[in-house]
């Protein structure tokens, strides 16, 4: 059974003048991966950071559309944005775990929310950290700084983290371009387990990594006027066996990009 | 050979020879940085020497007494007598009194600039903050003469007398009347205050900034608030190197010289009360050296030197053990 989580409908981002995402409308499909791939520049970061207003953090961003979560508006002007980032978590390029011990990485979250008791801190902490495929790398280093950390662990760190306030949706900033191989290669099995709780949406420039992780895929690409333009979205398997657009066809097969 | 090989060797032959040279130009550099660490060495061992060795006969007039709070003799050249508590007493309840009150000041306006304030006035803030840590300490001296001492060290001198002042126990360090002119301790602390604050507030400043905007988003992604995010992650980020600046302004404030002689009244009698004229350690050798009665009466003020020279090489390793502390607590060291 295939339910919309999240429906975005005639988006277009601006920063100042420059139209940086042009009407794009696509469905996030609940408890799916939906990868949003694309060449440099295409808006695939600022459209994933819509999903959580993080965009509003730059001077002179605005949008104009709709990003329906669950029926309602995201970019109402009524709507807070802390709640909305409660419910839409985000992973970044770079992992960027506080300066703080391991456990107090992942209790950040829940703190803010009023959690005090400490049992049931501890069984988020230790929930979170299984849930990132982390728990037995670190159980013995709780009390250590996360910053001590490999990067691959830091990543999943930020992950247990982001999922510390059981967010309904999971957004991913290219989560394993800053990871060597082989922690790349943990994170996207990370992403297959978390699919069963959490939506995911995933961008990426790893053509590859689309290809095994995502359920659903948005291609998007610059038009002219250098705004980001939704080309093709369609399951995973078909954008990369039968691509609809020739440019999609282009991109997949290598020939720019 | 082919095009790129040969390239590729004129590459390297480049390579080869400009090593060589930056070679030779590390060795220069090395031993012209080392030299001039060094060099920092050599004055601080010299300095100190200098005033260890001219101090000598007050040392061995007074002994321990020269600092102590309960020596019978107080500060008197006519006597040759001397005491130096009153002047270290005045140097570290100014700078206290000064860094209580500007710290969460400083703090509250470094926060502003780095995270609140709206690019429009960020600049000219910014520029005045600045402007601020470079006017001469003379014309803040002036200033507090002619303004801020009867209109508004006065009145608040006032207040603290009929508050603070009528409390038994407290009524030793705000017993008044305070001069209606308001010279007095708590003068030189209050304009302290207002000539550490831009000091303190602008490395803050700085601090805050050179925290990476990962961190600020790692916490707002987590749905807090600017507030939070300042709150728990920015400010106990930025502790070492806010500890950092308070030690720069401390130190301002303990070595100032001028505004404090200025308005503190240099006195030794005043006694305890922040309401009544006092010295502090280097104002009291600004003002006395030029015109120092016996030899001795020189040598008690450059032992005073002394002291402040080691309550200043004290305090500043304390900080720096904070400071470490800190860090090794916030970066898994």
């Amino acid at each position: 059974m295939l339910t919309q989580k999240i429906e975005i409908r005639n988006l277009s981002v601006f920063y100042k003048s420059f139209r940086a995402v042009n009407d794009v409308t696509m469905p996030v499909y609940e408890n799916k991966v939906t990868a949003i791939i694309g060449p440099s520049g295409c808006g695939k970061s600022t459209l994933l950071r819509s999903l959580n207003r993080m965009n509003d953090l730059v001077p002179g961003s605005h949008s104009e559309g709709e990003i329906i979560l669950d029926g309602e508006n995201l970019l109402d002007a009524g709507v807070d944005v802390v709640d909305v980032r409660r419910r839409v978590g985000m992973v970044f390029q770079r992992p960027n775990p506080f300066p703080m011990s391991v456990y107090d990485n992942i209790a950040y979250g829940p703190r803010l929310y009023g959690v005090k008791k400490k049992a049931i801190l501890d069984e988020i902490v230790e929930e979170s950290l299984r849930g990132a495929a982390l728990w037995d790398d670190v159980k013995d280093k709780l009390k250590q700084s996360g910053m001590a950390l490999s990067g691959g662990q830091q990543q999943r760190l930020c992950i247990a983290r982001a999922i510390a306030i059981q967010p309904e949706v999971l957004l991913m900033d290219e989560p394993a371009s800053a990871l060597d191989p082989i922690a790349t290669l943990r994170i996207e099995e990370l992403v297959a387990q978390l699919q069963e709780r959490y939506t995911i949406v995933i961008v990426t420039h790893n053509m590859q990594e689309a290809a095994r992780v995502s359920d659903y895929t948005a291609f998007m690409m610059m038009n002219e006027q250098r705004a980001g333009e939704l080309v093709e979205f369609d399951e995973t398997a078909a954008i990369f066996t039968t691509p609809q657009d020739k440019r999609t066809e282009d991109y997949i097969t290598g020939r720019f990009g | 050979m082919s095009n790129t090989q040969s390239l590729f060797q004129q590459k390297n032959d480049l390579r080869h020879r400009l090593g060589r040279f930056t070679n030779h130009g590390d060795r220069f550099w090395v031993a012209a940085l080392f030299g001039s660490s060094l060099l920092i060495l050599i004055l601080v061992l010299m300095i100190g020497w200098e005033v260890w060795a001219l101090s000598a006969p007050s040392r061995h007039a007074f002994g321990w007494a020269f600092i102590s709070p309960w020596a019978k003799a107080a500060w008197n050249p006519a006597l040759d007598r001397f005491n130096a508590w009153p002047a270290i007493y005045g140097s570290l309840v100014t700078s206290a009194i000064a860094l209580v009150l500007a710290v969460p000041f400083s703090i509250a306006v470094a926060i502003f600039l780095a995270e609140l304030a709206p690019p429009l006035l960020r600049t000219p803030l910014n520029y005045m903050v600045e402007m601020l840590a470079a006017v001469p300490s003379v014309i803040y001296g002036l200033w507090g003469i002619y303004l801020f001492l009867p209109k508004v060290v006065h009145p608040i001198g006032a207040a603290l007398q009929n508050t603070l002042g009528v409390i038994p126990g407290l009524s030793t360090f705000f017993g008044g009347p305070i001069p209606a002119s308001g010279i007095s301790k708590l003068a030189a602390a209050l304009i302290l205050t207002i000539m550490v604050t831009p000091t303190i507030a602008a490395v803050t400043r700085d601090v805050l900034l050179a925290i990476p905007r990962s961190q600020r988003e790692a916490s707002l992604a987590l749905g807090a608030t600017q507030w939070e995010t300042i709150w728990k992650v920015l400010l106990p980020m930025g502790l070492s190197g806010i500890l950092g600046a308070v030690i720069l302004g401390f130190g301002r404030a303990i070595g100032e010289t001028m505004a404090v002689t200025m308005v503190i009244g240099n006195t030794s009698g005043g006694g305890y009360s922040v309401l009544k004229p006092g010295y502090t350690m280097a104002s009291i050798i600004a003002n006395e050296f030029a015109e120092a009665v016996s030899d001795l009466h020189s040598s008690a003020l450059i032992e005073i030197a002394l002291v402040l020279f080691v309550v200043t090489i004290i305090l500043n390793a304390i900080s720096r053990w904070l400071v470490m502390r800190v860090q090794r607590k916030t970066m898994g060291r």
